[in-house]
């Protein structure tokens, strides 16, 4: 099945821009515009970016004990977050692996869920399927952006003033130039930010008026991998998937006290084994000596030439001013400074183990 | 001194049996901007189409590919340390290679600059 690429409500804004647009999960999407990749991921660190997220799935969950009922799905605490706060979490499978990661809000008379574009076909049905007497609806009709950096909130706050008061992860309905948008105090970054989900009749007029304020430029998918790679951020289907577990890739601070003890979820036993005992293997920060780029893919190796793992995401890091990567190594090898070798076309290139993130976050606590 | 195109975007520029070589303007803007650029040594022999380094840009890694066979005499190693400059000057300063043409009778099989312009549309 061949389906024609998708677009989003501010495609046309764009393609004015000078976007230059790509396939990206069966959606039309820009990977960058004439700033450039390196340009618009320094932009945001020092200033303001907005990036259309539209391709990912909204969805609302409706329903008597929503929370606790997709609790049976997550391994995060839900029942707990408190209305007009959002959470990271993650669909487990059977097997302790993760099906994809999202972000859950209380929106008090529902919740506010934000999944991966390239499983939004997966998990809506997946909820649908078990989360019996929630009414689950994915929303089409509306655009949903991001304000990142550190000026991100002169540039919302200018239009919506209350979103100035926000602290990290709080979530809010708020209008902008007369419509109701939701506003979540988070992103993809590592930088102060906003998700906004906006209406889509006016989604290009609300873009425009960010973009009129002088530190806010159109940032692509590009700089968008760039940024959250450099603040160790993971990237579903690269760093986590359904083989990999959230120990393995150090998201135990995503499962709180009360899920970790009593279990509940999709492969629990996995899980709490993997807490108890330890892994394996785990997922770090690996930071090449050289200037030599280590992609998706190259094998890690230890200073003897045992294969130890893989590098999962990997580039340059334009805040860094170098090449950066994340990938799982035995967990032997896994302390920051610990030397390794990577094979990159054939050669071992020298590198270490790195704390992540390879930037400081600059979140608004 | 004539210079020469390929179809993969490489320009050679021809003094007797010596050459200059890199890539073009057109290709340096598709690849974006350029990180790292990996090269032969001096001394290294190739056949044309054979794989002679790598470019690395913030997207993606591309080979280089020989456009003449050839023996690597100089790499320039300006590019190590300014791998940005295949970006500004990928046709003046920031050539790859300085080469011996060990064949020129393939020359022949390049395009000249119309050529070359014709063919990027």
């Amino acid at each position: 099945m061949t389906d024609a690429a998708k677009r989003t409500p501010l495609y046309d804004l764009h393609v004015e821009l000078g976007g230059k647009m790509v396939d990206f999960a069966g959606w039309e999407m820009p990977v960058q515009y004439p700033m450039g990749i390196m340009g618009e991921h320094s932009h945001t660190r020092a200033k303001a970016g907005l990036f259309d997220v539209s391709h990912m799935g909204q969805v609302i969950l409706r329903g008597a004990d929503a929370a606790s009922k997709l609790e049976t799905l997550v391994p995060s605490a839900l029942t707990t977050l408190k209305e007009g706060k959002a959470r990271y979490t993650f669909f487990t499978n059977d097997d302790g692996g993760i099906m994809d990661d999202l972000i859950v809000a209380n929106a008090g008379d529902h919740l506010f869920v934000v999944v991966n574009a390239s499983m939004r076909h997966q998990d809506i049905p997946h909820m649908a399927k078990h989360l019996d007497g929630i009414e689950v609806t994915e929303i089409f009709d509306r655009a949903l952006i991001a304000v990142q950096g550190p000026a991100a909130e002169n540039v919302v706050g200018d239009l919506c003033p209350a979103a100035r008061e926000m602290s990290f992860m709080q979530t809010m309905e708020a209008e902008i130039m007369g419509v109701d948008c939701r506003i979540s105090r988070l992103g993809y970054t590592g930088e102060d930010g906003f998700e906004i989900s906006i209406p889509e009749a006016k989604a290009i007029a609300i873009c425009r008026a960010f973009l009129a304020h002088e530190d806010c430029e159109p940032v692509g998918l590009g700089a968008r991998d760039s940024l959250r790679l450099e603040s160790g951020l993971c990237l579903y289907g690269n760093d986590i998937d359904n083989g990999t577990s959230p120990v393995e890739a150090s998201l135990t601070w995503a499962m709180q006290k009360r899920r970790r003890e009593e279990g509940g979820f999709p492969g629990a036993a996995r899980i709490q084994r993997e807490l108890a005992q330890g892994t394996a293997r785990k997922l770090v920060g690996i930071k090449p000596t050289g200037r030599a780029p280590a992609r998706a893919g190259v094998e890690v190796q230890d200073l003897d030439g045992t294969v130890i793992g893989t590098i999962t995401s990997g580039g340059f890091g334009p805040s860094v001013g170098a090449p950066v990567a994340m990938g799982y190594v035995a967990t032997d090898f896994s302390t920051p400074g610990q030397k390794i070798n990577l094979i990159i076309r054939g050669k071992a290139q020298p590198a270490e183990i790195a704390a992540l993130p390879f930037v400081p976050q600059n979140y608004k606590r | 001194m004539t210079t020469y195109y390929s179809e993969e975007h490489e320009w050679v520029t021809v003094e007797g049996e010596i050459a200059t070589i890199g890539i073009t303007q057109h290709a340096a803007d598709q690849l974006g901007e350029i990180v790292f650029v990996e090269q032969k040594e001096p001394g290294d022999g190739f056949e044309k189409g054979d794989d002679i380094g790598v470019i690395e840009s913030v997207k993606a890694a591309s080979e280089i590919y020989a456009p003449v066979d050839g023996e690597v005499l100089e790499a320039n190693g300006a590019l190590e340390d300014n791998p940005g400059a295949l970006n500004d000057t990928p046709e003046g300063d920031a050539w790859i290679y300085k080469i011996k043409l060990t064949n020129t009778d393939q020359l022949s099989d390049l395009m000249d600059l119309d050529g070359y312009k014709a063919f990027i549309g």
